[in-house]
C-alpha cells in the first residue's frame, strides 16, 4: 500500500462531502436546535426550554416506556428464533433447503408499507383471518387494536417476523465461517450435537450474534412505521406510541424541531450507551 | 450401521416436522397478502375463512389507482430507485477503493467516524437534513431530495473495502509499472473484478430505496411526487377506502422483489451477510 493522499482523498471526496452536508452538519445542528425555542420567530436561545419539558413530560416517558418494553422483549425473543432457523437451515439432515431458505427469508425483502397493511388486515378483529382461525379452533378472539397489551403483541410480532430471516441469514453466513475441522474433532470425540452447539458454535459465534444485537436493538429503538401504520399512530391512546412516533408526532406535526431534537439526542444518548455495553461484552480477554 | 442410519432419519424427520410448520407459519402473510389482493371487498370483510386466491385483481387494482395515482407513484419509486442505486454504487466503492488500497493522512479517522455511523440512530439527522431540503434548498417533493440525502451509506462502504482488500497486489501493481493511471486502474481493473460484490450491493440499495418511508413521506408529502410505499401508506387507515386495491398496490411493491430475490438469491444474501464477516 502506498501513501498517496491526494489520490486517496479524490476518490473519497464526493463521498465524504455527502456525509459532511447530509450527516456531520445534522448531528451538530440538531444537539444545537435542541437548546432553542423553536415556537417563536426567530428561534432563540433557551437551554432548558425543551430538556426541562422532555423530563417532566408523560408523553416522553410513556413513549420511552414502550420502547424499551418492545426492545427487552422483541429483541432477544428474534434473535432466539433466528438463532433457532439458522441452526436448522445449517442442518445436513434438511430436505428441500432451498424452500425453507425462501420462506424465512423472504420478509426481508418486503416493505413497511406493504407487511404493515397485510398484518392490519390478518388481525382485526371481526374479519382478520387470525381471529377466525383462533375462533375455529375453540379460542376467543382477541382485539388486537382496542387494548395495549395484545396491540404491543401485535406489534412485536410484526417486526419478529419482518426481521428474524435477517438476523438469521448473518448468523448462518457466521456459522458457516467456523472451521469444519473443530466439529469433525469434537464428533470423534462422541461430543453430543448439543454440546457442541453450545461450547463450539455459540462461543465463536459470539461477535456475530452481539453485531446482530446492536443493530436490531438500534433498529427497533427507531420504531416508527408498525405503530404509525398497523396500530393507528401509536393507538390505542399513545399505549403503542414510540420514540420514533413522539419525534414525528412533535417535529413534523406539531412543527416543533427543538423538542424533536431532544427526542432525537435521547434515542443518540441510548444508543450510544447500549453500543458501550455491547463493546465491553465482546472487549478481547486479557 | 443400520441403527446409525435410522437414527438420523428419525432426526430428520423431526427436524422437518419443527421446520414445516414454521416455515408455513412465515410465509402465511405473503400468500394472505396475494389472496387478500384478488378477493373483492365485501369478500375480505365476509365472516368466512377464505385462504385460497379469487380472480378479483385488476378490479382491485382499478380501485387502488382511482384512490391515489399509484402507477405515477411506481414511475417516481422505479426511476428515484434506479438512479439512486448508480449514484451510490459509484460513491461508496469510490470510497471503499480509497480506503482499501491507499495509506493516507487520517485514514483511521474516517474508517473510525464510518464505523461510528453505524451505531448512530438515523433520528438524529432527521430533523436538521428536513430543515435543510425543504427550507434552504427548497427542494421538497423533488426527485433530488429523495435521492441525494440518502447517499451515505456505511455498511456499503464498508462491503466494498472488504471487496477491494482481497485482491492481489501484483494485479495492481504491473499496471502501475506499465504507467497506467489510478482512475484508469480503478476503472478497468478493480470494478470489474469486483462485479459479483457490486451485484450483491445494487441489489441491497435498489431495495433500500424501493422500501424507503420514513424520508420519503417526510420531504415528499405532495400528491404526484409520492413515492408508491408513500401513496400506498396515505391510505391505510382511511375510511372509504378498497382494502382489495390497498393490498394490490401491496402486491406490486412486494412481488417484483421476491423475484428478484428468488433469480438473485446468491447474490441478496452476500450483501446481508458481510456484516458477519469481520
Amino acid at each position: 500500500m502506498r501513501n498517496r493522499n491526494a489520490t486517496a482523498y479524490r476518490f473519497l471526496t464526493p463521498y465524504l462531502l455527502i456525509f459532511a452536508i447530509f450527516w456531520v452538519w445534522p448531528i451538530i445542528s440538531s444537539f444545537l436546535i435542541s437548546f432553542q425555542a423553536t415556537r417563536t420567530v426567530p428561534w432563540r436561545f433557551a437551554p432548558g426550554f425543551n430538556w426541562g419539558r422532555l423530563i417532566g413530560d408523560p408523553a416522553f416517558f410513556n413513549a420511552l416506556k414502550n420502547t424499551l418494553l418492545i426492545l427487552v422483549i422483541q429483541v432477544p425473543v428474534m434473535i432466539a428464533l433466528a438463532m433457532v432457523m439458522a441452526v436448522l437451515l445449517n442442518s445436513p439432515l434438511l430436505r428441500a433447503r432451498g424452500l425453507y431458505r425462501f420462506a424465512f427469508f423472504a420478509p426481508v425483502v418486503v416493505g413497511e408499507v406493504a407487511y404493515s397493511a397485510v398484518f392490519r388486515l390478518m388481525f382485526s378483529l371481526d374479519f382478520g383471518i387470525v381471529n377466525k382461525l383462533l375462533n375455529s379452533i375453540g379460542l376467543p378472539k382477541v382485539d388486537w387494536f382496542s387494548n395495549v397489551t395484545p396491540a404491543m403483541a401485535l406489534i412485536m410480532i410484526a417486526v419478529t417476523w419482518r426481521w428474524a430471516g435477517y438476523n438469521a441469514i448473518i448468523l448462518l453466513a457466521g456459522m458457516q465461517s467456523i472451521p469444519e475441522d473443530v466439529y469433525e474433532a469434537a464428533t470423534l470425540d462422541r461430543v453430543s450435537k448439543l454440546k457442541q452447539f453450545f461450547h463450539i458454535t455459540l462461543p465463536l459465534l459470539k461477535p456475530v450474534i452481539v453485531f446482530c444485537a446492536v443493530l436490531s436493538i438500534i433498529g427497533t429503538m427507531q420504531l416508527f412505521t408498525e405503530p404509525f401504520l398497523i396500530t393507528e399512530r401509536g393507538g390505542p391512546g399513545g399505549g403503542t406510541e414510540t420514540l420514533g412516533l413522539l419525534l414525528y408526532r412533535q417535529g413534523f406535526r406539531s412543527l416543533n424541531f427543538g423538542y424533536a431534537s431532544a427526542v432525537a439526542y435521547t434515542m443518540a444518548g441510548l444508543a450510544i450507551a447500549i453500543t458501550l455495553v455491547q463493546l465491553w461484552l465482546t472487549r478481547e480477554p486479557k | 450401521m443400520s441403527s446409525l442410519s435410522s437414527a438420523r432419519l428419525k432426526r430428520s424427520i423431526a427436524l422437518h416436522l419443527f421446520l414445516t410448520p414454521l416455515a408455513l407459519i412465515w410465509l402465511f402473510p405473503l400468500w394472505m397478502m396475494v389472496v387478500f389482493s384478488t378477493m373483492p371487498d365485501n369478500g375480505i370483510f365476509s365472516p368466512g375463512i377464505e385462504l385460497l386466491p379469487h380472480g378479483n385483481f385488476i378490479d382491485n387494482f382499478n380501485n387502488l389507482q382511482h384512490d391515489t395515482d399509484f402507477v405515477g407513484a411506481i414511475v417516481i419509486s422505479v426511476c428515484v430507485a434506479v438512479t439512486y442505486t448508480v449514484l451510490s454504487v459509484l460513491l461508496t466503492s469510490m470510497a471503499g477503493w480509497a480506503l482499501a488500497r491507499y495509506q493516507f493522512f487520517g485514514k483511521s479517522v474516517v474508517v473510525a467516524i464510518i464505523l461510528g455511523t453505524i451505531t448512530l440512530p438515523y433520528a438524529v439527522v432527521l430533523i436538521p437534513q428536513f430543515i435543510m431540503v425543504a427550507r434552504d434548498f427548497k427542494l421538497a417533493n423533488t426527485w433530488v431530495a429523495l435521492i441525494v440525502p440518502p447517499l451515505f451509506n456505511s455498511l456499503g462502504v464498508l462491503f466494498m473495502r472488504q471487496s477491494f482488500s482481497m485482491m492481489p497486489d501484483d494485479l495492481f501493481d504491473a499496471a502501475r509499472v506499465e504507467g497506467v493511471k489510478e482512475w484508469r486502474i480503478f476503472v478497468f481493473i478493480a470494478l470489474p473484478l469486483a462485479r459479483p460484490m457490486l451485484a450483491a450491493l445494487c441489489i441491497i440499495l435498489f431495495l433500500a430505496s424501493w422500501n424507503n418511508y420514513l424520508w420519503p413521506l417526510l420531504i415528499n408529502s405532495q400528491p404526484g411526487s409520492m413515492t408508491a410505499p408513500v401513496a400506498l401508506g396515505t391510505l391505510i387507515g382511511l375510511t372509504k377506502v378498497s382494502w382489495g386495491g390497498i393490498m394490490a398496490g401491496a402486491v406490486m411493491l412486494t412481488v417484483p422483489m421476491l423475484v428478484v430475490f428468488v433469480l438473485l438469491q446468491r447474490h441478496f444474501i452476500a450483501g446481508i451477510a458481510a456484516g458477519a464477516v469481520k
